[in-house]
């Protein structure tokens, strides 16, 4: 079980989070100006690496903020991400 | 009976009672049933798993391979290792895998057919011809205890813990390390597998600072025990090491009578490793006969049970160790015929060890066969000068002795094999597991109490204090015998069998033919021959496996690798995982403040939505559900139903930018909708499909409630949450799930206004309350807020009001509308006026296909809004156009056709063919109303196929069905707005 640092909680249990998927995933501002390609690639495709990703979780048994951290899908390293750099 | 009169930790003063398999024996507290079998001279305690051989106890620790016991006295527990059960008064016990009986087991005949049942028999026996014909008498032949019909009266919990360091193992060098890090202040756990800490020096006598290594370390223990920052559990096993230092232990025998079980959940920021290693066995032919022994748990047994399992003793070895039992197992009055050395030469202490205790020893020796079959009578070895017998009712043997580098393994570390000490020990590390001691390959006390000594220097990077108290000095050993072990394998080709793995009878040849037949990998070996994959997990086999595909495959034992460790490293019962979630507790259904009404008045409670149970009709004396739904729905048609509309999610948003946040949520506009209004929204994924459907209302300027199907709910609440939090922060709303705060009732059919006229209200029911208006106010005095929402396709009233009023005012409706007929109605019910209606349902006529267009939603949707969420994919649906499923109404030829929802839809023509498929059936039900069957379906461009035939083709049978509008009933919708 990780152990998941939320940024209001501390550390806790995993078994309290979401993981909501990678945090590059930014929605368009104008989806309308997105190409077919680039709004599929948007909504169903995911870099999926072997090393470090950033996600968002969701604490949704806890204090409900959304947060990212750096993950490595490798070690299971995690580093938290200043709030400021999202 | 063969007990020592004197020695051991057993409670000569207590003696206890025991059957095990149907015969009375009698043993002592602080035995364990495999010492207190042992005293009692029972030596056969089990069968073998394959060719159901006689075996006896072989170890004295949860590696036991050979005396599994179904445990029938408390609960029904199978396959607990002799070994490890604690004997109680009354205990009953029985060996698994043997029938009729351990002593005469008639299934032993597999024994004599042994040459047909090679590695791979099954595999190779069965591929011709049908398995399911042969499982029947395999499975019948297999497995080994038997699994419990009855519930679990066992008790269990689970339990979180937070420490510093985790101590793994309350040995010497545990105990040690427990002590330093204690000292510098950190928050310490330490769990122990056996009853008290000790380790090793349980069993064998050494002096450490000049006492009894056993005092020393239950002096420590005592100490350790009193501090604040430590925590200490006894009869604790940790089966597994996880993700970020969490460790998993079983606590057995806790405190707590009541309680069987307890699952720790340990997260530490360090875990020392100090379990110490199992004996390994020799490889010899008779290896796994009764009375044949590994030579520590022998001396354990003397040690800690004063039980002894022979009178006259042959030891075989190829390491040290033995010459350190010889003087113990003289004091127990065994009679040592002679210690047969694998080796060519000893050392100067084990040389002086066999002389001291006068014992002949015989180097260059090896076993070549154990005689007698249930009981050892001798043995045959050869030497120099040629093969001899000695006469003996034990053999004792020692191949060395393995670290127990699960846990180290389970972290993500990698092992090596280390000449030297001819075992896999701990190499590359993975997050904080430290070993230590036996179970890092030290197996020298002294060496491992100075690992133990400088624990912190190695967890922490700090180097040790001069100035520290005198007792963090690393203590001082005496009388060690050091560890020399020459790996000697068997020459190939041996003739007898050979095992490796005793419980799953895999002997010597059994590898080499797997090799043979090219499987190269030890992983392949493994699942092939079955070594390694009993209940022992191949704690003591596997290195001998390892050792022998290495001299098969002429390559070294680090480059053959080991197989990989998982957890469990011990057995765990289920009862401990499920903890306290069993029954009813598994998942909690929650309840409405109507539930315990709708039960007493004759609910059939059903499963709904986000774990609610709710009503899914309420049927009266000798009614069908057919007819009790047709009673309800004709009730909600021509008078007043009412239904607990309670599990309905609700949310309250909140804030300057709650029109601009629900504009952009849902297909429609809602920064236009009045106050004191509610709107039907619907709610889309950003792929476009349908996603959710409910009623909003704007309760002033800023701030709207929501409503939101049961089941989605969950999935809404993440969905707003997610893009407040992470896309659209800019925006400002207080988004609140208030679901729980609110009870919700639904008076539906012509009659409902008349019965809530028979209240005491401040709310005027007068024509200016319009279809989609809500009223504040009060009914018999209750705050509520009064809607008109329709989920039925009738004038209806959607009462909600504070949960703590609600049953109150639920009655006083009941009552209200006794002399309209008013009818409880169900979930069931509900669907089938709904159908009738044909109100879309995202989690039916959605199938993550259907866009709004395709259910005829278009109405809905505003495409000229800048942006919402499923415009984008909305707009290429559009664009690509072509052909897509639509939802459309069915009007079975046969009115009473029974039709199953999922049914397929086919052209008219191509009666029971698949390939035809155009669609399926998302719901259908006898309408009582229309006195037919109707349904709803999605079918292939069926917007324009209104009026045409279609076969609805079900599992069980297919009927010609016209196709419809998705509305069967008030198409005009005047009933539930008049």
């Amino acid at each position: 079980m990780l152990e998941i640092p939320c940024p209001w909680c501390g550390p806790r249990n995993e078994s309290e989070f979401v993981c909501a998927g990678e945090a590059d995933r930014k929605r368009p501002s104008d989806p309308e100006a997105e190409t077919e390609e680039a709004w599929a690639d948007y909504l169903f495709n995911s870099t999926n690496p072997k090393g470090v990703v950033r996600e968002w979780w969701w604490h949704v048994s806890g204090c409900t903020r959304w947060f990212q951290i750096d993950r490595d899908t490798v070690t299971h390293e995690i580093t938290p991400v200043e709030e400021s750099s999202k | 009976m063969t007990r020592l009169a004197n020695g051991g930790v057993i409670d000569r003063q207590r003696p206890l009672h025991f059957t095990f398999n149907g015969k009375r024996y009698q043993g002592y507290e602080g035995d364990t049933l495999a010492s207190a079998l042992m005293a009692n001279d029972v030596l056969i305690v089990g069968r073998s798993f394959k060719y159901h051989r006689p075996r006896g106890i072989l170890t004295c620790g949860p590696e036991e391979p050979n005396a599994l016991v179904q445990l029938v006295s408390d609960g029904d527990q199978p396959n607990l290792r002799a070994t490890e059960v604690p004997l109680r008064e009354g205990l009953e016990a029985r060996s698994v895998n043997c029938w009729p009986s351990a002593k005469f087991d008639l299934r032993a005949i597999n024994s004599f057919l042994a040459p047909l049942f090679p590695a791979g028999f099954y595999y190779k026996t069965f591929m011709a011809g049908r398995w399911d014909f042969y499982s029947r008498f395999i499975r019948q032949a297999a497995g080994l205890g038997r699994s419990p019909k009855e519930r679990d009266p066992g008790r269990y919990e689970r339990v979180n813990h937070h420490t510093d360091v985790l101590v793994v193992g309350a040995g010497p060098t545990g105990v040690q390390a427990a002590k330093v890090l204690a000292e510098s202040g950190r928050d310490v756990m330490v769990i122990d597998m056996q009853a008290s800490p000790g380790g090793h020096l349980l069993f064998h006598s050494c002096q450490i600072d000049s006492q009894p290594g056993v005092e020393w370390v239950s002096q420590a223990a005592v100490e350790l025990r009193d501090r604040k920052n430590v925590t200490w559990l006894q009869n604790t096993t940790a089966t597994g090491y996880y993700d970020h230092n969490m460790v998993i232990a079983v606590e057995h025998e806790p405190a707590e009578s009541w309680l069987r079980e307890r699952l720790w959940h340990i997260r530490a920021k360090k875990v020392v490793i100090a379990t110490g290693a199992v004996e390994r066995p020799l490889i010899f032919p008779g290896n796994d006969r009764p009375g044949v022994m590994l030579a520590d748990a022998v001396a354990r047994y003397i040690q800690r049970f004063a039980a002894v399992p022979g009178k006259s003793v042959v030891i075989y070895t190829n390491n040290s160790t033995a010459y350190a039992h010889l003087e113990t197992f003289k004091a127990a009055g065994i009679e040592i015929q002679g210690v047969l050395d694998l080796r060519e030469s000893l050392s100067e202490t084990e040389l002086g060890l066999a002389s001291k205790s006068k014992v002949p020893v015989v180097v260059n020796s090896r076993i070549t066969g154990v005689q007698g079959r249930s009981a050892v009578k001798g043995v045959t070895y050869q030497d120099e000068s040629g093969i001899k017998t000695l006469s003996c009712d034990l053999v004792c043997h020692s191949g060395g002795w393995n670290p127990l580098i699960h846990l180290y393994s389970h972290a993500g570390g990698r092992s090596r094999f280390d000449q030297e000490s001819a075992a896999f020990v701990p190499g590359e590390r993975a997050q904080g597991a430290y070993s230590i001691g036996g179970a890092n390959g030290t197996f020298s006390l002294g060496q491992g109490l100075k690992e133990a000594s400088e624990i912190a220097n190695l967890l922490f990077g700090e180097k040790s204090d001069d100035s520290a108290s005198s007792a963090l000095a690393v203590p001082v050993t005496e009388g060690e015998v050091s560890y020399r072990i020459d790996e000697i394998w068997p020459e190939k080709g041996l003739k007898g069998k050979a095992f490796v793995d005793f419980q799953n009878d895999v002997t010597t040849a059994d590898i080499s033919l797997a090799v043979r037949e090219n499987f190269r990998s030890i992983e392949h070996v493994k699942r092939y021959t079955t070594a390694g994959m009993a209940v022992d997990q191949g704690k003591i086999g596997n290195p001998n496996v390892i050792g022998l595909v290495s001299r098969e495959l002429d390559q070294e034992q680090t480059s053959v690798g080991t197989t990989t460790f998982r957890p469990p490293f011990a057995p765990v019962s289920f009862g401990v995982i499920g903890g306290n979630e069993r029954g009813l507790l598994i998942i909690p259904a929650r309840t409405t403040p109507m539930t315990d009404w709708n039960i007493a008045n004759g609910a059939a409670m059903d499963e709904a939505g986000a774990n609610f149970r709710r009503p899914f009709f309420f049927p009266r004396a000798g009614e069908s559900m057919e007819d009790a739904v047709a009673r309800e729905a004709t009730a909600v048609r021509t008078s007043c139903g009412i239904y607990d509309g309670t599990p309905l999610g609700t949310f309250e948003l909140h804030g300057p930018d709650t029109a601009e946040l629900l504009n952009r949520l849902y297909t429609n506009r809602f920064d236009n909708l009045p106050v004191g209004r509610g709107r039907f929204g619907l709610m889309l994924r950003e792929d476009g499909r349908l996603f959710d459907d409910g009623v909003t209302f704007r309760v002033d300027e800023t701030r709207y409630l929501m409503s939101c199907g049961t089941g989605a709910a969950g999935a809404v609440y993440a969905h707003i949450d997610r893009l407040l939090q992470t896309e659209w922060i800019d925006l400002k709303v207080y988004l609140v799930n208030v679901s729980a705060a609110w009870a919700t009732m639904c008076v539906c059919g012509p009659m409902a206004r008349k019965v809530l006229d028979k209240l005491e209200s401040d709310i005027a029911l007068d024509p200016s309350f319009r279809f989609l208006d809500f009223r504040d106010g009060t009914l018999e005095g209750i705050p509520v807020r009064l809607a008109r929402v329709s989920y039925t396709g009738e004038l209806s009233f959607e009462v909600n009001v504070a949960r703590r009023s609600a049953l109150k005012l639920w009655t006083i409706l009941i009552d209200a509308g006794k002399e309209f007929g008013i009818t409880p109605v169900g979930s069931e019910t509900s669907g089938v006026l709904r159908i009738e209606k044909g109100f879309i349902s995202p989690g039916h006529e959605g199938d993550n296909i259907t866009n709004p267009f395709d259910a005829g939603m278009g109405w809905i949707v505003d495409m000229t809004k800048p942006d919402f969420i499923g415009k984008r994919s909305l707009l290429r649906d559009m664009r690509l156009g072509g052909e897509r499923q639509h939802v459309v109404g069915l009007l079975p030829d046969d009115e009473r056709a029974a039709v199953a929802d999922g049914s397929a839809l086919l052209p008219a023509q191509q009666e029971l063919s698949r390939s035809g498929f155009q669609g399926h059936v998302t719901a259908a039900c006898f309408s009582p109303t229309l006195k037919r069957t109707i349904a709803l379906g999605l079918l292939k461009d069926g917007q324009s196929r209104h009026g045409e035939k279609v076969i609805i083709s079900g599992l069980e049978n297919s009927c010609p069905a016209t196709v419809s509008a998705p509305v069967f009933y008030d198409p005009k919708g005047e009933r539930m707005r008049g």
